[in-house]
Parts: structure tokens; sequence; C-alpha cells
């Protein structure tokens, strides 16, 4: 395996968590944690997948979407969007904002897993 | 035919109401009295003439007998029928029930009326709860101390021979996630067992501010001596009532008390009664006076003591329009949460700073009074290369000047709870302005 990872989130404890089920996986993982500059993050990083948090300081996670895939060099990488709000607006708007999959907080480790392993065809 | 039908209903029961006899209308109208009869009865079907001579003699309208004064009654029963349903109401029989029991479908349409208006007032209260901006922090934040307690718990369970370095960071941020979930829980509780009751319970840091300041009458004594510094403004943060508000609470209050300080060294209190009881509530005039800033002059006349001069209110906001700063006066509503009113002077004054403006107020609705608004606007902090110049409007608010002073402008508390209709500062549907 050894592919890359981008996990753009804000709250410490939930990026330390993840960041080491995912490795544990065996993938390496980047992290990022504001909004403001998340695009510049991508590009130097130039992950194989991105996990981004709808609710970031600085920029909404919609926003940050739109720009990864204005960039041709992303417009096809696999964007896991993690949200606290479960609604059915934030599903369309993830879905029409071109998320890839789209995961409800709180998550299981186990979802997250299979979600980064789907989207990547591990 | 129901409704032609009903024609003859109508043409009896006018008849009645006239007190005029069957013979004797038939006789006016040309006809014969038993087809009168048979018309009243709506066995026979009539138009034209014989209606136009039958509306004469009973002096009204024709309309009125062929459509009946129920007409509207009746649309508004068929849309309360909604969509025919197999068990649904006899639409065929509308006309008739409108006609014969005319004060049961009127309460019918009535109470049709009344549910959608209290539809519409539950779908804007639900609303209004998904788009409370204190109750969505609030639930962030619960939600993403559970999210990582979720995943860091369940790390510490699943990994088999978890190195004792990680082992102790991840118990060390559940930790950490369990005080934030029980702080944000608590926060939550808080601000929903307070909702119901507008005035008991504190919210927001700036409610807290607020009930603190009102607690004290807004005015502080121990600010008010000569030899008074920012040490007092310390003492009066440490005492009980103050150390009971919240961190973010203490810190806006410390910055009011600062800047009541500064007023009162500015304008101190014996010479500026004084002046008042010379000149009277002339914010203009005691600023001329006394050389300071009409602002400045509306911030002291607000810290008096009631008794000294009567009600002042007084309320603050800021470029973004949000009110600061609120001390009420009866009969004029300050909202809490939601913006305030497009057409308060307060905002006037922002178009043109410096300039003051005073205006006879009142507020549309429930419990609005005549009052005084004396309002400017003018530089909060001074602009740099680097950023813009900050401005704040204040508006005094005093009962009533009279008459004299010119007419009453009507203006609201917050669009949401405003009745005012066809408002060109509306910016959001009311959620009573329309309804019963």
């Amino acid at each position: 395996m050894g592919k890359k990872v981008l996990l753009i989130e804000d709250e410490p404890n939930i990026i330390e968590a993840v960041s080491f089920i995912l490795s544990r996986d065996g993938w390496e993982v980047k992290t990022h944690s504001n909004g403001h500059d998340a695009m510049e993050a991508v590009r130097l990083r130039g992950p194989d997948l991105i996990i981004l948090d709808v609710m970031l300081p600085g920029k909404s996670g919609f926003d940050i979407l739109a720009e990864i895939r204005g960039d041709l060099e992303f417009a096809e990488i696999p964007v896991l969007m993690l949200t606290a709000r479960g609604q059915m607006k934030d599903r369309e708007m993830a879905e029409k904002a071109g998320a890839s999959q789209y995961m409800t907080k709180p998550f299981s480790n186990a979802d997250v897993l299979a979600a980064v392993r789907d989207l990547v065809g591990a | 035919m129901p409704e032609r039908l009903m024609i003859g209903t109508r043409i009896r029961e006018r008849r009645v109401l006239s007190g005029i006899r069957q013979s004797e209308l038939a006789k006016q109208a040309g006809i014969s009295p038993s087809y009168l009869n048979l018309i009243e009865h709506n066995r026979r079907r009539i138009g034209g003439k014989t209606l136009l001579k039958l509306a004469q003699a009973l002096e009204v309208e024709p309309q009125v007998l062929s459509e009946g004064a129920e007409a509207t009654l009746i649309s508004a029963l068929r849309e309360a029928a909604g969509e025919p349903g197999v068990d649904g109401p006899e639409l065929s029989r509308i006309e008739e029930f409108a006609g014969r029991f005319p004060g049961w479908a009127g309460l019918l349409t009535d109470l049709y009326r009344r549910t959608q208006g209290l539809e519409r007032t539950i779908e804007t209260l639900t609303d209004r709860l998904a788009h409370d901006p204190f109750l969505a922090d609030s639930l962030h934040e619960v939600i993403s101390s559970v999210t990582a307690i979720r995943s860091t718990s369940s790390i510490l369970v699943e990994t088999e021979a978890l190195e004792p370095e990680w082992q102790a960071r991840f118990h060390r941020n559940i930790n950490e996630d369990s005080a934030r979930l029980t702080e944000g829980a608590q926060a939550l509780v808080k601000y929903l067992e307070g909702a119901p009751n507008r005035d008991a319970e504190v919210q927001s840091p700036q409610d807290e501010m607020h009930a603190f300041l009102a607690a004290r009458g807004y005015h502080f004594e121990e600010l008010e001596r000569d030899v008074a510094g920012p040490r007092d403004v310390m003492r009066l943060l440490k005492d009980e009532a103050a150390q009971a508000m919240s961190t973010p609470a203490q810190s806006l209050t410390r910055e009011v008390l600062l800047r009541y300080l500064a007023d009162a060294r500015a304008l101190p209190l014996g010479p500026f009664l004084a002046r008042v009881r010379t000149i009277g509530l002339r914010p203009d005039r005691l600023a001329d006076a006394t050389g300071v800033e009409i602002a400045q002059v509306f911030r002291r006349l607000a810290a008096l003591p009631e008794d000294e001069v009567g009600p002042v209110g007084l309320v603050i906001c800021d470029a973004s329009g949000t009110l600061v700063f609120r001390k009420p006066i009866d009969g004029f509503d300050m909202p809490r949460l939601a913006g305030a009113c497009a057409l308060w002077p307060l905002y006037q004054v922002m178009a043109q700073p410096q300039v003051p403006l005073r205006a006879r107020v009142r507020q549309v609705g429930r419990g609005g009074e005549v009052v005084g608004a004396l309002a400017v606007a003018g530089l909060a902090a001074p602009a740099g290369f680097d950023r813009p110049a900050l401005m704040q409007a204040h508006m005094l608010l005093l009962p009533d000047p009279g008459e004299a002073s010119g007419g009453v402008h009507e203006l609201g508390v917050s669009c949401r709870i405003c009745p005012i209709k066809d408002c060109v500062a509306r910016r959001e549907p009311s959620i009573i302005a329309e309804g019963f």
C-alpha cells in the first residue's frame, strides 16, 4: 500500500485518532487543520485521497471541495467528506460539490477504514 | 346543479327576512305564486329577467341571489376540503352546506385558517431552532467531542499490543474530550431550559454581561469617585455576582466598565448632574458645554442613577448592525439574538457619521410606546493602512418628548416578530404578520 491520505480537520484529538488508525492500516497520513490554505496543502502533499471536514475555521469544506474539483490535477481525486450534521441538505450539497463519499460524525473507525479502502480501490 | 338550485333557497330567505308574503313578491315580479313557490324550493331553474325582477323587488343586487353572500365562504370551504378523497367531505353539497349552516361553515373555515397559521408558525419556529447559531455551535462542540471519544476509545479497545506511550496519550485525549463534552452538554441544557423564559435564564456572554449591569442599575458608585481607577474595575469583577459569570462574559464586562471609568473621568458625576439640572436631557447642548462627543454624553446619561434623571435607555451597535450594548427603556424592545429593525434611527445615522438625528418613534405591536430617540454615529477606533475605521452608532432613548417634537415614526423590533406589512426594510418574513 503506502498510499498517501491528506486529512483536513480542525479537532486535534480527531486528527490524532484518525491518523493513528490509518497509519496502522499502512497509509501515509498528512494532516492540515485550517480552511484558509487547505488548497495549498493539497497541492503541496499531492495525496491519493482527501478526508475533508465540512466545518473548518477560515473556509467551509464545501468551498474547499469546489476548489479541489476546479483544479485539473485533482478533479478526479477521491474525497471523503466528514460532517457533524446529518441533514439531507448537507448530503445534497456535498454530492453537488463533488464529494466521492459522505460520512456523518460520530463515525466508527471501521467505517472510515472501509470508506478509504473502498475509495482508493485498495 | 347545486349552485343554480340554491338560488331558490336564497330568494326564500331574503323574502322571509324582508317580511314579504310569497304572493306579494310573485305579483311584484310578474310571475304566479305557484311558480315562485317552485323556484323557492329549488325545483325550477331561474335566470335573466325573472331574477332581475325578484332582486329588484327584494331590494338586493342580483349577484347576491345568483352567487350568494357566501361565495367567498364556499371558496374557503373548497380550500379547506383540499384534495377530494374517498371519505372526504361532500364537495357536491358544499353550496347547500354553506347556505343552510353559514355559522358552522364560517367556523369551519376560521378553524382551517387558524390551523394553517399555526402550521406556518411551527415551521418558522422549527426553522429558527435549526438556524439558531448558539444551538448549532453547542451541538457542533458536543458532536466533535463525541466523535473524538468514540474513535479514541475504540482504538484503545481494538488495537492489540498498543504501545504504552500511545495508550497514555489516548487516555489523556479521552479525558480531555469528556471534559469538553460535559461542558458542551451543560451549556446545551442551560440554553434549552432558559429558552422559554426570556428574562429568567441567562444565555450568551452578552446576556450575562447585560444581566450584571442591569442588576446594578447600570450605575457604579465605585467608579464615580475622584480616585477611581482600573483597580476598582478589577475589584468589581472580583465580587460574587461577577465571578458567577462565564469567562467571556467577565471579559466583556471588563471592557464596558473600563469605558464607564473613562466616561466618568471625562464627565465627573457632580458637575455633570449639575449641568443636566440646568440644561436638561439635551445631549447636544451638554456636549457643547462640556467639550466631549455626543456619544460620550449619551453613555454618561445612561449611567446616571434613575432617581436623578428618570428612565434613560441606550443601545449601541457596531458597523455590522449587531447590538453590542443594550440598556432597555419601557415600551421599546431590543432583540437579543436577531438583528434589530433596519428602520431604527440607530442605523440611519450610520450613513452620515457625526450627524445626530432625533425622532419620535413607536414600535408597532404589543406594548410599543412612543419614545424619543436620539442617535449619532462616529468612529470607535481609528483606521490604519491595514485596517478599516471602526464605526459605532449610539441611540439614546428617552420618554416621549411630546407632539411638539414632530410626528411619530413607526418601526419594529425585529422582522421575525414584526407585524408591519409591505415594509421596504423587511429582510425575512414575520411569524405573526400573516395567519389569523
